[in-house]
């Protein structure tokens, strides 16, 4: 996984709320076996649509998408942060997230920056006034920036370490074998279940 | 200090470690696994040299990408067969148990989990899929993870999480004619919108749960997701152990009586509080239909599609003006009458043997108009015979509707079932989103008994306005 540390970048402003997991990538981009090449097939068909924010040449090498509420509800693909991740955005920015878009994003690298709703509608009018703005995400600070603006944002603890050093869980999972093996053996013993 | 709910039962008993500042380990009971989020997870498994921690806790289907004709995966597009061969590899190489192409108990996963008594009350269940949370009908803590997560199940058995948030959701009182289990969930995500759960678990709760059978409460618990909860529980009951005893994977013997007696302390204590909680009074429920894009945007069936300045939010307003835009429907418009293209009748919301019962009861005797597609999808094997033995493949069959082989089929629209362009469904599966159903397809999501009636009169229609056979 690639570490998080601060990203300034352009950002795209795609102000509508809960755009889920099939928007972000339709179904039938699912029969892949590998997570490669899921960036161009990144918000497929609202890209057909004329005027769609993603299509503009400003949004060309962005790194922030900022979106409205409820971000990545709906199905568990992580072919989502996959496709994001392979389009180049290494961080999102809402209101708020669907609980498994959120992990999974995390897990891949991406940062998923909570903000107020007031922040966010005005982050908007920011981007849509002067496409050129760069936005800073300092995941240490815990701060999103801009010229004109700035707020903290929180984070799991846990996740923020991982997301700073580029380590993922799986490592801190194996090392509890030891654990899990006496947990195992209990639960034989006829313990909780 | 106050009670405890079942979700603390459940996850106290499932945490193998807990150090400060970092998540717990929870220990996963069961792990389901599926063709189109699995095959990533497997190829780190390789890369690492790591084996599946535990076979004998992990089972295989395919579900997703499988064509619904008789000639299964030998129907299937390159890329899915291709998917589906290599599930077929992993779960030889892994070692893990697959109910695969040509299987007599292959099925949707979250169809075959509960049918074959694999879910039990208690468990903690996880599946690369969002609709895991059907398995909480059981009193299990089952969500949808994904595929890194996946990964780290089949390598660990366990998952680093965080506690949920609790969510009561209690519904009280009788249902009317024409109600059904889907008109509750749309009418709850109607009234806290899609994002209403988020951080939670919802408990549903209430003399109307109690009163419903174990495939109303899996249709409840399934949608659970589509207001933002990764899971749903329901604390188990008589309901719950008559329905799993004798089921293959069940406890058999005076294990069922053992297992019977450890379940029944799977409750939420009465002094116990929740995070937050909603409630519902059945009796106000009428047959819910979707005018939008998100499962929340839903209505009673004979209301008139709302109107966009009840949003505060511009950003709302716009969402709401998309999905309108998209669904070539405007404020104020009735839907009843509204003529559809296609209906749609499975998914893992809505294909257990009583779902197509009840669709039965309508299409028994009447016509499919010309014009008009009608898929019925069975969501196993296992119920697909039993629609069989009952005859109910023939009442489809001469009413003009298409009896399929089992799978998500039109749900989801990755196995060549799916709309055309513009066109409009009547589905009893769970999402409505953009493209859900095909490219530029428009869904209205609805229960069996609603889209049964949309199959007989090719149009969005009141089902208290037909008569229903027994």
């Amino acid at each position: 996984m690639n570490p998080f540390t601060v990203v300034t970048s352009r950002a795209v402003s795609l102000p509508l709320d809960d755009i889920d997991t099939d928007q972000i990538i339709p179904a039938r981009f699912l029969t892949a076996t590998t997570r490669e090449g899921m960036g161009s097939h990144l918000f497929a068909d609202l890209r057909k649509r004329v005027g769609f924010p993603l299509n503009a040449p400003e949004a060309r090498g962005t790194a922030i998408l900022v979106a409205g509420n409820n971000f990545g509800c709906g199905s568990s693909r992580e072919h989502a942060s996959w496709a994001l991740m392979g389009s180049g955005f290494r961080a999102v920015v809402s209101s708020s997230f669907a609980d498994i878009f959120r992990s999974n994003a995390m897990k891949n690298g991406i940062l998923p920056v909570a903000i107020g709703a007031g922040t966010l509608a005005r982050l908007h009018r920011t981007i849509g006034e002067a496409p050129d703005t760069a936005i800073t995400v300092d995941l240490e600070r815990q701060t999103i920036s801009w010229p004109g603006g700035s707020e903290e944002f929180t984070i799991d603890a846990f996740a923020k370490q991982c997301l700073l050093h580029g380590v993922d869980e799986l490592g801190y999972l194996l090392r509890h074998e030891g654990v899990i093996t006496l947990y195992e053996a209990h639960r034989a013993r006829g313990g909780a279940s | 200090m106050s009670g405890r709910t079942l979700l603390d039962r459940i996850w106290e008993s499932h945490c193998v470690s807990q150090e400060p500042g970092a998540p717990a380990l929870l220990y996963i009971d069961l792990h389901l696994v599926h063709e189109v989020t699995s095959p990533q997870a497997f190829s780190v498994l390789r890369d690492r040299g790591l084996q599946v921690r535990r076979p004998e806790r992990t089972v295989a289907t395919v579900d997703h990408s499988i064509p619904t004709d008789p000639g299964g995966v030998s129907s299937a597009e390159p890329m899915a067969a291709e998917q589906i061969r290599t599930l077929e590899r992993n779960s030889r190489d892994f070692g893990i148990t697959l109910y695969g192409d040509g299987d007599a108990r292959r099925g949707i996963v979250h169809i075959i989990g509960p049918e074959l008594g694999l879910t039990h009350p208690g468990m903690t269940i996880v599946c690369g899929d969002s609709h895991t949370a059907t398995h909480g009908a059981f009193g299990a803590l089952a969500f949808g993870i994904g595929t890194t997560e996946v990964g780290h199940v089949l390598a660990t058995q366990c998952l680093l999480q965080r506690k949920p948030h609790t969510y009561e959701v209690r519904i009280d009182g009788r249902l009317a004619n024409g109600v059904t289990a889907k008109d509750v969930i749309l009418k709850l995500l109607s009234t806290i919108g899609v994002s209403g759960g988020t951080g939670s678990v919802f408990e549903y709760t209430g003399s109307t749960i109690r009163s419903m059978t174990m495939e109303e409460r899996m249709t409840i618990c399934n949608m659970s997701i589509e207001g933002g909860a990764r899971a749903g529980m329901i604390a188990p009951d008589d309901v719950t152990f008559e329905y799993l005893a004798g089921r293959p994977a069940a406890p058999q013997g005076t294990d069922f009586a053992d297992a019977v007696s450890r379940w029944r302390e799977l409750k939420t204590d009465a002094d116990a509080r929740y995070d937050a909680s909603v409630s519902l009074n059945a009796a106000d429920i009428e047959p819910m239909i979707t005018y939008g894009t998100n499962p929340g945007m839903g209505m009673p069936i004979t209301a008139s599609v709302p109107d966009p300045v009840r949003f505060r939010e511009e950003s709302q307003r716009r969402s709401f003006d998309q999905a309108l835009g998209y669904m070539g429907l405007s404020p104020g418009q009735p839907l009843l009458g509204h003529k559809v293209d296609v209906v749609f009748i499975g998914s893992c919301t809505n294909s257990r043997i009583s779902d197509l019962r009840l669709a039965a009861r309508v299409m028994r005797g009447r016509k499919v108009p010309a014009g008009l597609r009608v898929l019925v999808v069975p969501g196993s094997h296992g119920v697909k015979r039993a629609a069989e033995a009952e005859g109910l493949d023939t009442v489809f069959q001469n009413a003009g509707a298409e009896w399929r082989e089992p799978g998500c089929s039109m749900c989801i629209a990755m196995n060549g079932d799916r709309l055309e362009q513009g066109q409009y469904a009547v589905s009893t599966s769970n999402r409505n989103f953009e493209g859900r159903q095909g490219p530029g397809a428009r869904t209205f999501l609805a229960s069996p008994l609603t889209a049964a009636a949309a199959a007989v009169t090719g149009a969005i229609t009141d089902v208290r306005t037909l008569t229903l056979h027994d």
